[in-house]
């Protein structure tokens, strides 16, 4: 859907999605890694199931909840990646201890 | 990096560090005033800037000139003694000028003798049938990881919508070597005579000659449909068609990625919540607050500027901000202040910054069918309640938004109704034949962003506090 314009010369930076190891760039957000990644980033929402992807990306629409280092309906927009960070596909409802 | 504010108190406390932030915080932190800009982004600039002081696109020219403008704010803000606290998310604020803000997972509290609220625009709700599923987003989405991470459309692409953010959006990524397949121009063509009266403004403003040379770009490049009157995004569980009409003609193109934009309205939240008055603006068809001159509310103490304060543009919210700023520190400390540009020549540069903006108001005004669905269209999307659900529920006695969620829940998702708030007002006003005015919007409080109960119950308490709430 995305791709990366070939001056952005950034570091690379490793996420894991799903266990998966993925690349990211320094100064990426969860969610603009996640659209760049080419994964199934799609979360499933609390209420039908329906799928969802980011809509907004300015921390206002919350479609882009995603768990962060095992901590659930974190706003992706809005956190920046780091070297290892783990982050997890949320279906459905943030889970009780997430 | 999750640095707490460093005072309990301070003179002024900015919020959202955009244009208008930026030029606030700087002005008021010059004039010696202690200074707390809190935002909730990654870096600053808003979203006008944003990214401006991290962006990896460094071909100057593909961003154009009017962005880098937001270099020079960002270095007087550097210059100033303001604190400056960014990935901080303020939660509440009060009458009392008390602020509740989430840093890193945790919340503190600042108390402020002025509070200048600058906390921008959003995108306007564009409820088409098909707008929830995946591979649709806003234009102001894919200009965001444009800025921020030079990322570009390289599927089949198609903008729908109108205003001057599209054209810009879609110059851009031309310019980073992005693939757009089609414009879908949606501006109603009783605009451009309702305009018509306005046009001299414009024609003489900056506006003009930039808007008009980014359109022949865009031209020369992307197949333009103009007169869309219908508009819907189709697929099963992923974007694969869109389907529009113009003229008689109705056409459906497969798409992998549709961005859809028709204006920017207040993000008026937090300004809601500290009780601040706002008013329906039938011609910007948004809520904005009720000002005074110099930007300050109905609430003594709290101003505002920026796009936050009526959708004034980039220019006008710089301006905003250094009136506002000035306000404060006339109050504050009026010797100061006779050292800052007289409040005169700031109001000439905010009329002039202003100039040209009735006429794209009036033109780019969205029509109705693209603001008030019908039928299975979804309103609010955090609780996937449909135009029929609302209406089903006006049918069986919900007269005003605030009814409406306990029969349907509509704004009590984690949007709290910034997505689906302006649809609701309009789409309830239209069925009870009342003006929105008449009808009104979501009673908003704190938190005005979800926080945790475990980061609640971390808050520090005094022993009175527990003794309020614990038995015996």
């Amino acid at each position: 859907m995305f791709k990366r314009s070939e001056q952005d010369k950034r570091p690379q930076v490793q996420i894991f999605v799903d266990g998966v190891a993925v690349a990211a760039r320094q100064g990426d957000t969860v969610s603009a890694a996640l659209l760049a990644s080419g994964c199934d980033a799609r979360r499933s929402t609390a209420v039908s199931g329906a799928r969802r992807l980011p809509y907004c990306m300015m921390g206002v629409c919350f479609d882009c909840l995603v768990t962060i280092d095992g901590v659930g309906n974190r706003q992706g927009c809005l956190v920046p990646v780091a070297e290892g960070m783990q982050i997890e596909i949320q279906k459905g409802k943030r889970e009780i201890g997430k | 990096m999750s640095v707490a504010p460093k005072r309990e108190a301070y003179d002024v406390v900015v919020i959202g560090a955009g244009p208008a932030g930026l030029a606030a915080a700087a002005t008021s932190a010059e004039a010696g005033l202690s200074t707390l800009l809190l935002d909730e982004n990654i870096g600053p600039g808003g979203q006008v800037f944003r990214a401006i002081s991290s962006t990896p696109v460094t071909e100057r020219n593909q961003l154009g000139a009017d962005y880098w403008v937001g270099a020079d704010l960002v270095q007087s803000l550097r210059a100033s003694n303001a604190e400056v606290i960014q990935r901080a998310t303020v939660w509440s604020l009060d009458r009392n000028l008390d602020i509740a803000v989430s840093i890193g997972g945790a919340s503190a509290f600042v108390r402020a003798k002025r509070v200048i609220l600058a906390t921008g625009a959003l995108e306007r709700p564009f409820p088409i049938p098909g707008w929830t599923l995946p591979g649709v987003m806003t234009a102001g989405a894919a200009q965001t990881m444009l800025k921020s991470s030079a990322l570009v459309p390289d599927g089949r692409t198609v903008i729908a919508g109108q205003g001057p953010l599209l054209w810009l959006l879609a110059a851009q990524i031309l310019r980073l070597g992005g693939r757009i397949d089609r414009i879908l121009d949606t501006t109603e063509r009783g605009n451009y005579f309702a305009a018509l009266p306005h046009a001299f403004a414009f024609l003489t403003s900056p506006y003009f000659a930039k808007g008009l040379s980014m359109m022949r770009e865009v031209k020369a490049k992307v197949q333009v449909v103009s007169g869309v009157t219908e508009l819907s995004a189709a697929g099963d569980g992923q974007l694969a068609s869109v389907s529009y009409v113009a003229g008689s003609k109705r056409e459906t193109i497969p798409a992998d990625l549709l961005l859809l934009h028709q204006g920017v309205v207040p993000n008026v939240n937090l300004a809601m919540s500290a009780g601040i008055e706002h008013s329906w603006d039938d011609l910007q068809l948004c809520w904005s607050p009720v000002l005074d001159a110099s930007g300050n509310s109905s609430v003594a103490g709290i101003a505002i500027a920026g796009d936050g304060a009526g959708i004034g543009g980039a220019n006008a919210a710089v301006v905003r901000g250094r009136i506002a700023a000035r306000a404060a520190v006339e109050a504050l400390s009026p010797a100061e202040a006779a050292k800052l540009p007289a409040m005169a020549a700031l109001r000439a540069d905010l009329a002039k910054a202003e100039r040209g903006r009735l006429f794209l108001d009036t033109l780019f005004r969205p029509a109705p069918q693209f603001r008030i669905p019908s039928g299975d269209t979804i309103v609010c999307r955090c609780e996937e309640v449909t135009a029929k659900d609302v209406l089903d529920s006006v049918a069986i006695g919900a007269t005003g938004p605030n009814q409406l969620k306990a029969y349907r829940r509509t704004g009590m998702g984690p949007c709290q109704g910034r997505l689906c708030g302006l649809t609701v007002t309009e789409l309830m006003a239209q069925a009870r034949g009342k003006t929105p005015q008449e009808i009104g919007y979501y009673r908003l409080r704190a938190p005005v962003k979800p926080i945790t109960l475990a980061e609640l119950a971390a808050v520090p308490k005094s022993e009175t506090d527990v003794k309020a709430v614990v038995r015996g």
